[in-house]
């Protein structure tokens, strides 16, 4: 069932620079969608033109089931520091107009569901990075949106938080049944995430090809170092270079 | 106890002892520089003249503190909520900031009849710029990601101001407001001093002229003494407020670890 359609969407900014050309693509509905292309390619563009945050310059997305409720994971965890690991989870729901007792039950269960239990009461300063990029998907998750669109969330983090966060992340997918858009630069993040990787050129970004991974989930290290799982890799690298060759 | 409190301690133990014992020496009279012993004596032995100028001084500083930060943050909620309202009155507050309050002074003291509330207006007018332009800065200072997902969430205007633009604000007024709290003590002796034997209520800084007049040389000492000490003591409790209210989130209050 689709989701979303993107048809022909370009964006030209206000200082003239084209960052998406013209890119068109379709969501289905429950799917790990892994968005793959080198910086600057108008990948992060195109997931604020899906979240709303900015209007396209031409072309259209079309929501054919009505535009779900959705969650969003930037590149940095983006938390208020002022506001408690708890408070910063709840903060969706607050600005909802949800009851305290309950949005502060329901930021606990979201805080517990990324494995943060017992740190409702921490500031984001005293958390490491790969707990505030939990905290910041936890609050993404609080409000059960249908989809979730994540920019990069994992870049800035060391390779051994970076896994733990892509099996942790996958498993929450597999519970709670949401549509997934990550936006990324890695290959290796892709793939081993991933149903389906769309690729996308350098600027003006366009969708330049697509690839279906049909790995069974749930993925679990054994995939991660498995030959499958490098002549992937190796075909989605090749894409890739002939993405940004063109 | 650890070097920064003893280090500062011992140096200005070593200057007074240095002070006095150069007064002693050089045998130089109290009316020309009184030693720092004959001033404590004096501080004591007119402690019924000093006290009550010192409460008057202190009661117009937070007087006019109290105006500058309604003030201050005011105005700068209004220009956080409209560039128009900003670029219109901003350049007249850098105006009446950088227009030295000594030249006004005697305009305004000769404008109101009033001599505190004069005074009242000198000192908050030096003393409310630090709090406006740092409160504006910190509204501005907002993580751009953070205004997205408000926006995300359909947050009112209103929301955003209070969820989200005022605690971000509240380091940077506090560090204005730290700034603010000495300067209104210096508006409000300037104004003192330019307002002269107008003011019914006589403050520190009209004792301070009126021992110079009368060659009271160690009360001048002794009020100047109370004036840094009232100084000290307003920078260290707006000090203490900004770290009771920054220490569990913010930078720069983290204790070293």
């Amino acid at each position: 069932m689709q989701l979303v359609g993107i048809r022909d969407v370009s964006k030209v900014f206000a200082n003239g620079i084209q960052a998406l050309g013209s890119a068109s693509l379709d969501i289905a509905a429950g799917e790990f969608l892994s968005v793959l292309g080198p910086s600057g390619c108008g990948k992060s563009t195109l997931l604020r033109l899906i979240a709303g945050l900015a209007e396209p310059t031409a072309g259209t997305i079309a929501w054919p089931q009505g535009r779900p409720d959705l969650g969003f994971v930037f590149q940095e965890p983006t938390l208020m520091p002022w506001a408690t690991a708890l408070g910063n989870v709840a903060l969706p729901l607050k600005l909802r107009g949800v009851a305290r007792s309950e949005r502060e039950a329901r930021a606990a269960e979201a805080l517990a569901g990324v494995g943060l239990r017992g740190f409702e009461r921490s500031y984001p300063r005293e958390l490491s990075g790969g707990m505030k990029m939990r905290v910041s998907i936890a609050r993404a998750l609080v409000t059960a949106p249908k989809l979730l669109l994540m920019d990069e969330p994992f870049a800035a983090l060391d390779e051994i938080t970076r896994r733990r966060l892509n099996t942790d992340l996958l498993e929450l997918w597999q519970r709670t049944h949401f549509t997934a858009v990550f936006v990324t630069h890695s290959v290796f993040e892709s793939v081993f995430l991933s149903q389906r990787i769309v690729v996308m050129s350098a600027r003006p970004g366009r969708v330049r090809s697509e690839l279906a991974i049909e790995a069974p989930y749930p993925r679990s290290e054994a995939f991660g170092t498995s030959a499958d799982y490098a002549a992937l890799c190796r075909l989605t690298s090749a894409q890739l270079s002939e993405a940004m060759a063109t | 106890m650890s070097a920064r409190f003893v280090a500062p301690i011992l140096t200005g133990l070593f200057m007074l002892a240095l002070w006095e014992g150069l007064v002693r020496a050089m045998a130089i009279p109290p009316y020309v520089l009184p030693g720092p012993i004959l001033v404590a004596k004096t501080l004591v032995s007119d402690w019924g003249t000093l006290w009550p100028a010192l409460v008057v001084t202190l009661s117009i500083t937070l007087q006019a503190l109290l105006a500058a930060v309604l003030v201050g943050v005011l105005l700068a909620l209004l220009f956080s909520l409209s560039r128009w309202i900003e670029f219109s009155l901003f350049p007249y507050a850098i105006i009446l900031q950088v227009t030295p309050i000594v030249a006004i002074a005697p305009l305004i003291i000769a404008w109101v009849d009033d001599v505190n509330v004069s005074l009242l207006i000198c000192a908050w007018l030096v003393a409310f710029f630090p709090i406006l332009s740092n409160t504006v800065l910190g509204l501005r200072s907002v993580d751009r990601n953070l205004l997205d997902l408000f926006e995300l969430y359909g947050a009112s205007r209103w929301r955003v101001l209070v969820d989200l633009r005022l605690p971000a604000a509240l380091p940077y007024f506090l560090g204005g407001l730290r700034i603010s709290g000495g300067l209104a003590l210096i508006g409000a002796v300037v104004a003192e001093f330019v307002a002269g034997s107008g003011g019914r209520e006589s403050g520190l800084a009209y004792r301070i002229l009126e021992s110079g007049y009368q060659l009271k040389i160690p009360r001048m000492f002794a009020a100047l003494v109370l004036i840094s000490l009232a100084g000290i003591a307003i920078y260290l409790l707006l000090s203490l407020l900004s770290h009771l209210l920054l220490r569990r989130w913010h930078e720069s209050a983290l204790a070293e670890e």
